[in-house]
């Protein structure tokens, strides 16, 4: 590795022992060809047969490896990794009510799970209440319904707040929901200095992949500073962003596009908070990323690794940071749900092993698993034991956590390591020359990268270039899985009389008062006196409903809808 | 109630089907089209050019609202292109447009361009024969936007709309030639961004220049709006910019408003006494057996050459 | 002179999940396949559906959905198409169902549905087979 460690004499043998290698190679190949015309990752970048030390000839491993808790941490952002404490397990949960979630988040602490994720239905990701028009049908099927303060309470009754983190996955009202979490918390007598957890908040991913649209992208990049500028105040333990590649890549990305456009998107938000005024190592520390680990294995493993290494590049040399913590790209990984098959499904236990696998060897903070009906409906009880069961028995029976980042020093490991830094570096060049981010989102460039790149993956399984085993290799019919869960809808109707009998015993002037702040705050210039937080804090104590704050945003902000390009 | 007395009545249904025929150019359409042709002349026609991206679709919603403010109802014709290799399109000018989808006082159609060249459809002025008859006040139309030969519309259009984005004015230097002349109002739309007022003064010495030359023949001087069309701002300026202009082609004094319509009744004139001639010539030649390929097969195989071929053919077939 | 007429297809995706990349590699291979695709992006209401395909007139309607909210919005689709008068425009259904739903999708006049794993030529090769262009109108 590196010319220090390979002398020019090892250097030249290794080249003339590989020519002759290769030449051996073709003769065997005369006898019987490769299986593949071309053999490439799930991504379709192409691999080689062998890689040798000629690969990585010019790495450095100070610069490029080094150690483990070490700029620039390739090998895994704490000293200790595994050994000392293994990354939290923690499932995305939420179905039907408050109740029912709460029930599912028991059930899993009681099997081991050692933290919690929480999934809302699709009116609260966008900011409607159950009884919005365009909530009709929705209430519930993907995640739990929260509309107001009560529904918070409910969710997290008998659940120690300050033992306990927290991860919520939603965005355009992300500055809500904490605020009910704090509201909630404080009013149980738990300190927001105490709380630990975090916040998906990256509306960037939103316009890119996932489509959570609400406000136009600067508006939307401005809450979330607001919610970063309040964390670093008030609620030091919390991660205000996760910066997801996760819907990227469901989104039909590469890996590379993956890694290069959540980095850029950690860019961004870095560049806001300095904006606003924040010293870097006053808020860096707390942004945390997002994987999705897909069924490619050495890939994703080369991904984790890469993302460490540019990040924390990017943090010293293009934001001067000197506090080693803001260079740390800790994150959170989901196995691959676009990876799953509805046929044959138990084949998803497999590929979810697999996976995990990867980012535990890609150096995970936190894991979840997906249930091998997942691909249908929320996970049912029986499925989701399994999925948990598969991460307790990686981390304790199969010994591959023993040894720090153990695939270090792997010549293809390294190699690929490096290409997915490179083409990484190539789009954040690429991005900047667009003028940043946001002006690429209103020129549709990331959709459209990821767009080809979902439609050319398509393509490659339609003729058989990329194998799907139940789907396009043996394929065979979906069965009738018993254990499948179902949302009844007359949950809606239920949800609908809470909601509405919760609005009726409001103190409506103090609701009132407290709107009239937010909306001040809303129409301010952005600043810490403007910060929306507080006020929201007080608006949701005064009862006010997920909507009605979304709908002052929408108000003063506007709204956004996908350019839509193809 | 027949087709006509539907469309005359607003009907959509019937409305929206009679597009697609005058679009696959069935030649029934052609009897409606006719029948409808005395109910045409009262919708007034505004035409949106531009390269992709910079706004047409928004600017078209939004001004779509402002017109719905006044009371008047509203048609929208959006061209896509027309993929060269498939023939097929995906048409997606409607996402800016979404709320406008439930008001019955606002018609939406996209087209693809299916290989006609100059930004729109070769159905396009029947289209908007059709909204006008079944009582759309205003019509908006947006072109395609990707060639520098887009100026059909403005024999489309009372009023032809060319919008640019801060930065483009090297880009406007560069086809002037063509765009130059046609516009009636300059948007410069995102204006939210850096150099619109340089774009601005850009276009201002362009237009200036252009005023020089075609000072006689036209008394318009072309108006410059900034907008930032996502906010809705400076859609106030853009939509009395339009009052202006229109005011100015309705003062009449110098037949202005005529000029507009002859131009647009030529055009049309000339494209169908295109289309049906064609049909006629090939049709006679079909009946005495002479097949088109037959004659390319001739100028394929150098028996003859394409223009002997066509003074041959115009010489018997229009005896 | 009278030509082949091209099919029309709407994709909109009901509900308000955003997952658009099924809708969008579909109406990619629609438009590859030389048909003619009106897109509306995500989050359509049933309404705003109905009335997008009575105005671009197309011959077929795509739905994509995997929020779970197709017990809702599919039926509902169907009864204001009929509301219309606009019954003839095929509609078909893609996303991941529970497979007691799809003969209740099927009942309500959902003509096909697709699942993942699908193969786009396959659903080509469906729509040729199942859908023609509407007939002319007539004075
Ligand atoms: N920043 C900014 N973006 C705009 C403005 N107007 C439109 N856009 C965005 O530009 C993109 C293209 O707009 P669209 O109307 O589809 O353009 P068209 O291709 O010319 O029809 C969309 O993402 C719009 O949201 C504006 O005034 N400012
Ligand atoms: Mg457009």
């Amino acid at each position: 590795m590196g010319s220090k460690s390979c002398s020019e004499s090892t250097l030249e043998r290794m080249e003339k022992e590989y020519s002759e290698w290769q030449e051996e190679y073709r003769k065997a190949l005369k006898k019987m060809p490769e299986r593949l015309n071309r053999f490439s990752t799930v991504s379709d970048l192409e691999v080689r047969p062998l890689y040798t030390p000629l690969d990585i000839k010019d790495m450095d491993f100070f610069e490029d490896i080094g150690f483990p808790g070490m700029f620039p941490y390739t090998r895994g952002v704490q000293g200790s990794m595994y050994r000392a404490r293994l990354w939290t397990m923690r499932m995305f949960a939420g179905l039907g009510t408050a109740e029912d979630t709460n029930r599912r988040f028991h059930y899993l602490i009681d099997h081991g799970e050692t933290g919690l994720s929480t999934a809302f239905d699709f009116p609260t990701l966008m900011g409607y209440d159950t009884d919005s028009q365009l909530a009709r049908g929705e209430c519930g099927k993907c995640g739990v319904a929260i509309d107001t303060l009560e529904d918070m309470e409910r969710l997290f009754h008998n659940i120690n707040l300050e033992q306990v983190t927290t991860s919520m996955t939603i965005n355009p009202p992300a500055s809500i929901i904490w605020a009910m979490y704090i509201a909630n918390a404080e009013n149980r007598g738990f300190s927001r200095k105490m709380l630990g957890g975090t916040i998906q908040n990256d509306c960037l991913k939103e316009f890119i992949a996932q489509k959570t649209l609400m406000l136009p992208p600067e508006p939307s990049l401005r809450l979330v500073t607001d919610t970063v500028e309040f964390g670093t105040r008030e609620v030091p333990r919390w991660n205000t962003i996760s910066i997801s590649g996760y819907h990227i890549r469901e989104a039909g990305s590469t890996a590379v596009q993956e890694l290069a456009f959540t980095v850029y998107d950690g860019i961004t938000y870095v560049e806001e908070g300095i904006k606003r005024g924040l010293d870097v190592d006053d808020f860096a520390g707390r942004l945390s990323f997002f994987w999705n680990s897909h069924v490619d294995f050495f890939e994703e493993i080369a991904k984790m690794r890469a993302g460490r290494r540019l990040w924390a590049r990017i943090m010293r040399d293009r934001f001067k940071a000197k506090n080693p913590r803001s260079m740390l790209m800790r994150f959170h990984t989901q196995t691959a749900g676009c990876s799953l098959t509805a046929q044959e499904p138990y084949n998803n236990i497999i590929r979810t092993t697999t996976e995990a696998l990867a980012a535990i060897l890609g150096g995970t903070q936190s894991l979840h698993t997906n249930s091998l009906d997942e691909v249908y409906m929320i996970p049912s009880e029986e499925a989701v034991l399994i999925a948990l069961r598969t991460q307790q028995i990686l981390a304790e029976e199969c010994g591959v956590t023993h040894v720090i980042d153990p695939l270090a020093g792997s010549y293809f490991v390294e190699a690929l390591t490096n290409k997915m830094e490179e083409e990484a570096a190539e789009y954040i060049r690429k991005l900047d020359e667009l003028g940043g981010m946001v002006a690429a989102i209103e020129r549709d460039y990331p959709q459209m990268e990821i767009a080809d790149a979902a439609y050319h993956f398509q393509q490659q399984v339609e003729s058989g270039e990329k194998v799907i085993i139940g789907v396009n290799k043996y394929p065979s019919e979906r069965p009738d899985l018993e254990f499948v869960l179902r949302i009844d809808d007359s949950l809606e109707r239920g949800q609908i009389e809470r909601l509405v009998r919760f609005r009726e015993k409001r103190d409506k002037v103090k609701l009132q008062k407290a709107m009239d702040e937010l909306r001040r705050r809303c129409e301010g210039p952005p600043c810490w006196e403007n910060n929306v937080m507080p006020a929201l804090i007080d608006a949701v104590r005064a009862g006010a409903t997920e909507q009605e704050c979304c709908d002052l945003y929408r108000e003063v902000f506007g709204t956004y809808s996908d350019p839509g390009s193809f | 109630m027949g087709i006509i007395d539907q469309i005359l009545a607003g009907e959509v249904r019937a409305t929206a089907r009679l597009l697609r025929d005058i679009d696959d150019q069935v030649s029934s359409s052609q009897t409606i089209l006719r029948e409808l042709y005395p109910y045409t002349g009262k919708a007034y026609v505004v035409g949106f050019t531009g390269s992709p991206g910079v706004g047409k679709s928004t600017l078209v919603d939004q001004l779509a609202l402002r017109y719905r403010k006044e009371g008047k109802t509203v048609g929208i014709l959006a061209v896509d292109p027309t993929s060269p290799f498939s023939g097929g399109a995906i048409l997606g000018d409607r996402i800016r447009m979404q709320r406008h989808f439930l008001d019955s006082g606002v018609f939406i159609r996209s087209l693809a361009t299916r290989g006609h060249f100059g930004g729109l459809t070769r159905s396009t002025n029947d289209m908007i024969n059709v909204l006008d008859a079944m009582g759309k006040d205003v019509i908006l139309v947006e072109t395609v936007g990707v060639g520098q030969d887009e100026v059909e519309i403005a024999q489309s259009a009372h009023t032809t709309i060319v919008v640019t984005i801060p930065g483009m004015g090297d880009e406007i230097q560069a086809i002037k030639a063509g765009i130059m002349e046609i516009g009636s109002i300059f948007v410069v739309n995102k204006a939210d961004r850096e150099g619109s007022r340089k774009t601005v003064r850009e276009i201002r010495n362009l237009v200036e220049l252009g005023m020089r030359r075609r000072e006689e023949s036209n008394g318009w001087e072309p108006l410059i709006v900034e907008t930032e069309a996502v906010k809705g701002r400076g859609i106030e300026d853009l939509f009395q910019g339009i009052e202006k202009h229109r005011d100015y082609l309705l003062a009449n004094d110098r037949g202005q408003l005529d000029d507009v319509l002859q131009k647009r009744a030529r055009n049309q004139l000339m494209e169908a006494l295109r289309d049906e001639a064609l049909k006629t010539i090939v049709g006679r030649l079909e009946s005495r057996g002479v097949l088109i390929d037959d004659l390319v097969r001739k100028v394929v195989d150098k028996e003859s050459d394409p223009y002997s071929v066509v003074q041959q053919v115009l010489a018997e077939e229009l005896r | 002179m009278e030509k082949d007429r091209k099919l029309r297809i709407l994709i909109a995706k009901p509900g308000l999940d955003g997952h658009d990349r099924g809708a969008r590699v579909i109406a990619r291979a629609f438009r590859d396949a030389g048909f003619e695709v009106v897109y509306t992006g995500c989050h359509q209401t049933p309404e705003q559906i109905v009335s997008t395909a009575i105005q671009e007139d197309v011959d077929m309607v795509g739905l994509s959905i995997l929020s779970g909210a197709h017990t809702y919005s599919f039926p509902r689709i169907m009864e204001l198409l009929r509301e219309n008068r606009a019954e003839d425009i095929t509609v078909i259904g893609g996303g991941i169902f529970p497979l007691e739903d799809i003969p209740k999708l099927k009942d309500v006049g959902i003509k096909e549905i697709f699942e993942p794993g699908a193969k786009l030529q396959d659903i080509i090769g469906w729509v040729r087979e199942n859908v023609k262009p509407r007939e002319a109108v007539s004075l």
